[in-house]
């Protein structure tokens, strides 16, 4: 992996992936603190139309690559490494913290950033908070249960 | 060799802009109706099909697995604390924090160029419970008498966008990714763990949305 001396160039089709995926966010209103209190609140099949779908694409894709073993752009090997269960703690314990966050903020990380974009930029106090979430967990992760 | 490649994109990015540009011209209303439909919310059919396919695409360019919250980490690791979790070079993951400034710049490009006029479409249902536990604003895309500078002040805004914004940084990197990486790389997968992780987003969404939220807002 050479990605740390990657040019600037070659950064760029990460930025236009990235201006697509805050356009999409935005109009399908997944951004939304409302769209999240509809789908937790099970009102609406909005978002999990969305997020079926998403991972529906996703899946053909992915077994589209493995099957035929296609190549990055680049000539390396696609690699997709499998998540480890372990005990599972980490996953449903870790996963309903983040639910409770994702409920509270109305948005998980990526939208986040996108309603930044869209003028919300108390939402700037919001990521800091999630940075820090992240560095305390950071500090706390040793003692946890994984 | 890389220089021409890359001015090749361009010649072809302006001929094709140029050619839509010709045929958005000819036909009647083009542009105005092109406008309106871009205007307007995106039906999860589109959208959802659309964020899935970020998955391949940056696996094809570079075999990258989309995960926006490992760049929380990687903004913990630019501060270079002694924090032994943060002890790598978080230069690995510069291709994802340009991803994420992208999504910066598409939301920005959304609020200039293609806003949704009218108020949120949410389900009746949703508007009637917000309604009682008294969210007054359904204009934009978040309630702004709590998302806004003047409500971070109060204890809903507190709850809403601190806390909320810490137990998501903690909790996706305890459970090793968020709705990007679980829900839609990881499920996409086949990922057992990945679905852990979604049955446990929605456990601490419901606690959050029907046990909480009523005692906060």
């Amino acid at each position: 992996m050479s990605t740390s001396k990657m040019g600037a160039s070659r950064l760029i089709p990460y930025l236009l992936i990235g201006i697509y995926l805050g356009i999409v966010f935005t109009k399908s209103e997944v951004i939304s603190w409302y769209r999240i209190q509809e789908m937790f609140r099970f009102q609406a099949f909005h978002m999990y139309g969305i997020i079926g779908s998403a991972v529906v694409v996703a899946a053909i894709s992915i077994q589209i690559i493995k099957k035929w073993r296609v190549r990055a752009l680049g000539g390396s090997e696609i690699v997709i490494p499998p998540k480890e269960m372990g005990s599972g703690t980490r996953y449903w314990a870790g996963g309903t913290v983040f639910g409770l966050g994702w409920a509270f903020a109305g948005a998980c990380p990526g939208p986040l950033f996108a309603l930044v974009g869209n003028g919300v930029t108390v939402m700037l106090v919001t990521i800091v908070a999630a940075v820090a979430g992240t560095f305390a967990y950071g500090v706390v992760r040793p003692r946890l249960p994984h | 060799m890389r220089i021409s490649r890359l001015l090749g994109v361009l010649i072809l990015s302006i001929l094709t802009f140029l050619l839509a540009d010709v045929i958005l011209r000819i036909a009647p209303g083009g542009y105005t109706h092109m406008i309106d439909f871009l205007s307007q919310p995106w039906p999860w059919y589109v959208a959802g099909p659309l964020i899935g396919l970020i998955v391949p695409m940056l696996l094809l360019l570079g075999g990258k697995q989309f995960g926006v919250s490992a760049n929380l980490r990687h903004l913990c690791a630019v501060l270079d604390t002694k924090v032994e979790f943060f002890q790598y070079d978080w230069k690995s993951g510069t291709w994802n924090l340009v991803l994420i400034m992208g999504v910066l710049i598409g939301g920005w490009i959304s609020m200039g160029f293609l806003e949704n006029p009218d108020p949120i479409a949410i389900s009746e249902a949703t508007r009637s419970d917000l309604a009682l536990l008294g969210v007054t604003e359904f204009r934009g895309l978040v309630p702004s008498q709590y998302f806004s500078w003047e409500g971070l002040l109060s204890g809903p805004g507190i709850v809403l966008m601190v806390l909320g914004g810490f137990l998501v940084g903690f909790g996706a990197r305890w459970a090793g990714g968020c709705t990007s990486g679980h829900a839609i790389s990881g499920l996409a997968d086949l990922q057992l763990p990945s679905l852990v992780a979604v049955l446990g987003f929605f456990a601490g969404g419901l606690i959050a949305t029907f046990v909480i939220l009523p005692l906060v807002l």
